[in-house]
C-alpha cells in the first residue's frame, strides 16, 4: 500500500510537467502578446519591455529559465501586474476559490446523497419525479442564469441579502450564500442522481436482503450498509468535481465579485500574461491530479474488493 | 427510516443556522465617517504612475498622487497642483514652475524641483519600460532621445533651477502642454520609497504619495480603500473619509449594486439597461472626448481607391444607429475630431445614398457589383457586434456590398489592427487632454494608431508645422487644413459617433461631483451635502 501510495505520487511529477510544456508552447502560439496595446508602442519601448521580461530570448532559453524558477518556488513577475509577483496574487486568491468551492462541495453532496436516497427509496412516486426535475434543472441550467437570478430575486425584488461581495467585505459571512448555492446547484443534481441509481442498486442486492432478514431496522440497514455500498461512485465523483469547481468558479467569481483565482485564471489569458497563466495552470492542475491520488486512496479504504500492488 | 430522516433534517438545520449567525454579526456598524465607494472596472494593472494606462489605473492615481498640475473637478481644465504657478518664455517652448513650499509626501519627506526632475527622469528610463512613456516624450526635449537609448538621461531637457523651480524645454511651442501635464505619465514619484523597496512600494505598508489620500487598504480583485493624507498641502479642503475602489467587471452586477445603495458611483451602464434608466435622475450620459470609428486598410485594393472609403462612409445612417443601437445619446460624427472650443467639427452630416453609389460606380462597382469580398474586424463586446451587424445590413441594402463579420478576443485584434492585417477594422480613442492634436497626429505616416496605413506628405506636414506654431487661430485653422487632408480628401478612416460618459450618481447627495469631457472627477473636491 505505501509502495503504491509512493509510486502514485511520483507519478504525478511527469505529468505536470508534461501539462506546464503544453502550456508554455500553447501560450507562445496564441497570436498577440502581453504588450500589444490599443496606441501601439514604439519598437524600442517593445524591445525595453521584452528585454525586462526575457522575451528576447529563445524559447528553449526562456522554458529552461522558467522551469529552473518553478523548481525553486518562484513563479516570476506578472506581465500584466507589475507591482506583485505571479505568486502573490496566487497566494492572496486561492483561499478564497478553495473556501468557495470547499463548502459548496460539502453543501452539493451533502444535499444530494439526502436527496438521492429519498427519491430512490420512493422510487416512481411525485417525490422522486420532484426530486429528479429538480436535478435535471440544475444540470442544464447555466451558473450564468442561475447566479443573476438569485440576484434579482434574493438582493434586488426581498433585499434580504447584498447583491455581491465577499467575506472580506462589509456584509461578512452573508455573501456566501448565493455564490455557494449558485456553484453547488449543478453538483447537488449530478450527485443525487448518482446516489439514487446508485442506492437502488445496493438496495437489491444480496447483502442488503440478508441484513433485513436478519431483522434489522431500515435506518440502520440504510446508515450502515446501504449508504456505504453506494457511496463509492459518489466518492470517484468528488474527485474530479473539486478540481472542477474550482476551476469551474470563474462565472461565479464574476458575478457576485468574490475575489478568487477565476478571474485570474481568465484575464490572463485574455492579457497573455504568460507568467500569470502559467501560475494558474500548474495551481489547477495540481489540485486535479491531487484530488484524483486522494480518490485512488480513499477508495481502497471504501471497497474491500479492491486491492494495490 | 422515520430516525434516519430525522436526523438528516437536522443535519441540514444545523448547517443553515451556521449561515444565519454569520448574518447576524456585522448587524451595528458606526456610520460615522463619510465613505465614498465606486465601480473602478477591471483591477488595476499597477498603481505606479509610471506603469500604468487605463482608466481605473487613473482614477486611483487622481486620489493618491498629484503632479505639476491637476483637474480641475468641474471642467477638467488644469489647476495648479505641486507647481503653485508657471510661466512661459522663449515663445513657448520653455515651461519655468515654481514649486510649493509646502508640499511633501505622505512620509513628511519634502517635494523639491529635484525630485520631479529625478521622476521624469525615472519615466523616461528605458529600463522603466513604461506603457505611456510615448505621451511626456512627444513633448519633452531630448526625452526620445534618451528614452530610445541614443543618449543619457542628460539629454533631457528638464532641470531644477533651485530647489522651488523646474524648468522644462519643448519640442515647440506645444500650447496644450500645461492640461498634458495632469496626466499620470508626468507623475511625481517617491523615488526614496521606491529605491527601498522596489516594485513592493506600492503595498499599503509601504506606500508613499502625495495625492489627497493615501493607501490605505489593497486587496487584489476585492477593494482598495484610501484615507486622507495629512501631510497633503491643502489636507483642509479633503472631506470625503474614506474613498473605495471597487474593481467590478460585470456591469450587470456593478449596476445592480448601485440600484441596492451598496455603492455611491456607478461609472458604467450595461447596453440593454439603458432604456430602463433613462427616467432616472441619477443617470448621466454626458459628452465624453472620445470617437467611435472605423479604420479602412489604405492599401488595399479596393479601398486604396478614396472614393471607395467615401462611399462607404457615405452610405449608411448614423442617426439612426445611434438611436436604436447605440442608445445613451451618442452624437453621430463625420469628423475625427469631436466639436472643441475653438475648433468646430470640420464637417456636417453628409450621408447621401445616391452620391455614394454614383462614387461606387465610378470606382468601377456599379450597384456594388464585383465589389471583392471583405470583413469588418471587430474586438469580441456585444455592442461592437450590434453595430457591425447594422452596418453590414445598411451597406447590404444601400450600396449593395457584401461584407463579413469577424470577431476576435482583444489581444488578437489588437496584434492584427496593429500590424494592418485587416480590410476594414472597429476603433475608438479617447482624448489624452483638450486639444485636436490627441485626434490627429497618432495617424501621420507610421504613427502609433495608424494600422490603416494612411500616408500623405500633406497631412504630415500640416501635423508637424501645427507643433512649431503657438497658440491662437493659425494653429487651429493649419489642425483643420490636416484634418480636411484626412478626413474630407483622402477619408482614410470612417468617423461612427462621438462617445458619451455614461455616469450613475445621486447628484442631489454629492456634491464636487460635475460631468466634463473628460469623465474625469477627482475625489478631492466630491463631499457629502
Amino acid at each position: 500500500m505505501t509502495k503504491y501510495i509512493i509510486k502514485r505520487f511520483l507519478g504525478m511529477i511527469p505529468t505536470l510537467f508534461v501539462i506546464i510544456t503544453l502550456a508554455f508552447i500553447i501560450m507562445r502560439l496564441a497570436p498577440g502578446g502581453p504588450f500589444d496595446q490599443e496606441r501601439q508602442v514604439s519598437d524600442l519601448v517593445k524591445a525595453n519591455l521584452e528585454a525586462k521580461y526575457h522575451l528576447d530570448e529563445s524559447m528553449p532559453k526562456q522554458f529552461i529559465r522558467y522551469l529552473s524558477g518553478i523548481v525553486r518556488g518562484d513563479f516570476g513577475p506578472s506581465f500584466k501586474y507589475s507591482d506583485h509577483d505571479v505568486a502573490f496574487f496566487i497566494f492572496t486568491s486561492l483561499p478564497h476559490s478553495l473556501l468557495l468551492g470547499t463548502i459548496a462541495l460539502l453543501l452539493a453532496t451533502f444535499m444530494g446523497v439526502f436527496v438521492g436516497i429519498i427519491a430512490a427509496l420512493n422510487q416512481n412516486t411525485w417525490i422522486d419525479y420532484s426530486a429528479m426535475s429538480l436535478a435535471v434543472i440544475g444540470i442544464s441550467v447555466p451558473l450564468f442564469v442561475v447566479g443573476p437570478v438569485l440576484m434579482l430575486i434574493f438582493a434586488m425584488k426581498l433585499q434580504w441579502l447584498p447583491t455581491s461581495g465577499w467575506i472580506t467585505g462589509r456584509d461578512g459571512w452573508v455573501t456566501l450564500l448565493m455564490p455557494v448555492l449558485t456553484l453547488s446547484f449543478p453538483y447537488f443534481a449530478n450527485i443525487a442522481r448518482l446516489s439514487r441509481s446508485s442506492v437502488l442498486d445496493v438496495i437489491r442486492s444480496d447483502y442488503v436482503r440478508t441484513a433485513k432478514a436478519k431483522g434489522l431496522s431500515q435506518t440502520v440497514i440504510i446508515l450502515k450498509h446501504v449508504l456505504k455500498g453506494a457511496m463509492l461512485p459518489i466518492v470517484s465523483y468528488l474527485g474530479p468535481a473539486f478540481s472542477g469547481i474550482i476551476t469551474g468558479s470563474v462565472v461565479v467569481e464574476k458575478i457576485f465579485r468574490i475575489p478568487g483565482l477565476g478571474n485570474f485564471f481568465v484575464q490572463s489569458s485574455l492579457n497573455r500574461d504568460y507568467t500569470m497563466i502559467m501560475g494558474v495552470i500548474i495551481v489547477y492542475s495540481t489540485i486535479l491530479i491531487l484530488m484524483n491520488f486522494l480518490v485512488d486512496i480513499i477508495y481502497s479504504f471504501l471497497d474491500p474488493r479492491i486491492s494495490y500492488r | 427510516m422515520k430516525k434516519a430522516l430525522s436526523f438528516l433534517l437536522i443535519l441540514a438545520l444545523a448547517s443553515t443556522a451556521v449561515f444565519a449567525n454569520g448574518q447576524q454579526g456585522d448587524g451595528a456598524m458606526a456610520k460615522e465617517p463619510v465613505e465614498f465607494s465606486l465601480i473602478n472596472g477591471a483591477e488595476p494593472e499597477s498603481l505606479d504612475p509610471h506603469l500604468i494606462q487605463g482608466v481605473p489605473e487613473h482614477r486611483i492615481y487622481e486620489s493618491l498622487f498629484e503632479g505639476l498640475v491637476g483637474y480641475s473637478w468641474e471642467d477638467a481644465s488644469p489647476v495648479p497642483g505641486v507647481a503653485e504657478s508657471w510661466e512661459a518664455s522663449n515663445e513657448g517652448t520653455t515651461y519655468t514652475f515654481k514649486i510649493r513650499k509646502d508640499v511633501m509626501w505622505s512620509d513628511g519627506v519634502a517635494i523639491t524641483a529635484h525630485t520631479v526632475v529625478d521622476s521624469w527622469l525615472r519615466m523616461l528610463d528605458p529600463a522603466t519600460a513604461g506603457p505611456y512613456v510615448w505621451f511626456p516624450a512627444m513633448f519633452i526635449k531630448g526625452a526620445n532621445d534618451f528614452n530610445s537609448g541614443e543618449a543619457g538621461p542628460e539629454a533631457v531637457q528638464i532641470r531644477a533651477i533651485d530647489d522651488m523651480t523646474f524648468q522644462m524645454d519643448l519640442v515647440g511651442p506645444l500650447p496644450y502642454v500645461i492640461g498634458a501635464l495632469a496626466h499620470y505619465s508626468f507623475g511625481i514619484v517617491p523615488m526614496h520609497a521606491i529605491e527601498k523597496y522596489g516594485n513592493e512600494w506600492t503595498s499599503p505598508e509601504n506606500f508613499v504619495g502625495n495625492g489627497p489620500f493615501v493607501l490605505e487598504e489593497w486587496v487584489p480583485q476585492d477593494k482598495i480603500t484610501a484615507v486622507p493624507n495629512p501631510n497633503y498641502w491643502e489636507a483642509e479642503v479633503v472631506q470625503l473619509d474614506r474613498v473605495i475602489y471597487l474593481p467590478v467587471e460585470d456591469l450587470n452586477t456593478a449596476h445592480n449594486m448601485f440600484l441596492n445603495g451598496e455603492v455611491d458611483w456607478d461609472t458604467n451602464v450595461p447596453l440593454d439597461q439603458i432604456e430602463n434608466v433613462k427616467v432616472r435622475d441619477d443617470y448621466w450620459a454626458t459628452p465624453y472626448l472620445g470617437t467611435y470609428y472605423y479604420v479602412f486598410q489604405n492599401e488595399v485594393a479596393p479601398f486604396d481607391n478614396p472614393n471607395v472609403r467615401k462611399a462607404l462612409a457615405m452610405g449608411f445612417n448614423r442617426q439612426n444607429l445611434v438611436d436604436k443601437i447605440t442608445k445613451a445619446g451618442q452624437l453621430p460624427a463625420f469628423s475625427m475630431v469631436p466639436n472643441m472650443a475653438g475648433y468646430p467639427a470640420i464637417q456636417d452630416d453628409n450621408e447621401d445614398i445616391a452620391e455614394a453609389k454614383k462614387l461606387l460606380a465610378e470606382a468601377g462597382y456599379p450597384g456594388g457589383e464585383g465589389f471583392p469580398k471583405f470583413e469588418i474586424l471587430y474586438n469580441t463586446s456585444e455592442s461592437h457586434k450590434k453595430i457591425a451587424e447594422y452596418i453590414q445590413h445598411e451597406w447590404k441594402k444601400n450600396l449593395g456590398i457584401d461584407v463579413e463579420l469577424n470577431n476576435q478576443e482583444w489581444k488578437t485584434y489588437l496584434s492584427n489592427r496593429n500590424q494592418g492585417n485587416f480590410q476594414v477594422a472597429r476603433a475608438g480613442w479617447i482624448g489624452d487632454y483638450q486639444d485636436p492634436n490627441t485626434f490627429l497626429d497618432m495617424f501621420v505616416t507610421g504613427g502609433g494608431m495608424n494600422g490603416g496605413k494612411y500616408s500623405n506628405a500633406n497631412y504630415d506636414a500640416a501635423i508637424t508645422e501645427a507643433a512649431t506654431m503657438e497658440a491662437g487661430p493659425a494653429r487651429m485653422k493649419k489642425l483643420v487644413e490636416a484634418e480636411t487632408y484626412f478626413i474630407k480628401e483622402d477619408q482614410s478612416v470612417m468617423p461612427i459617433y462621438y462617445y458619451v460618459a455614461l455616469n450613475m450618481i445621486d447628484m442631489e447627495k454629492w456634491g464636487g461631483f460635475n460631468h466634463n469631457v473628460l469623465d474625469t472627477h477627482p475625489t478631492k473636491d466630491i463631499y457629502l451635502k
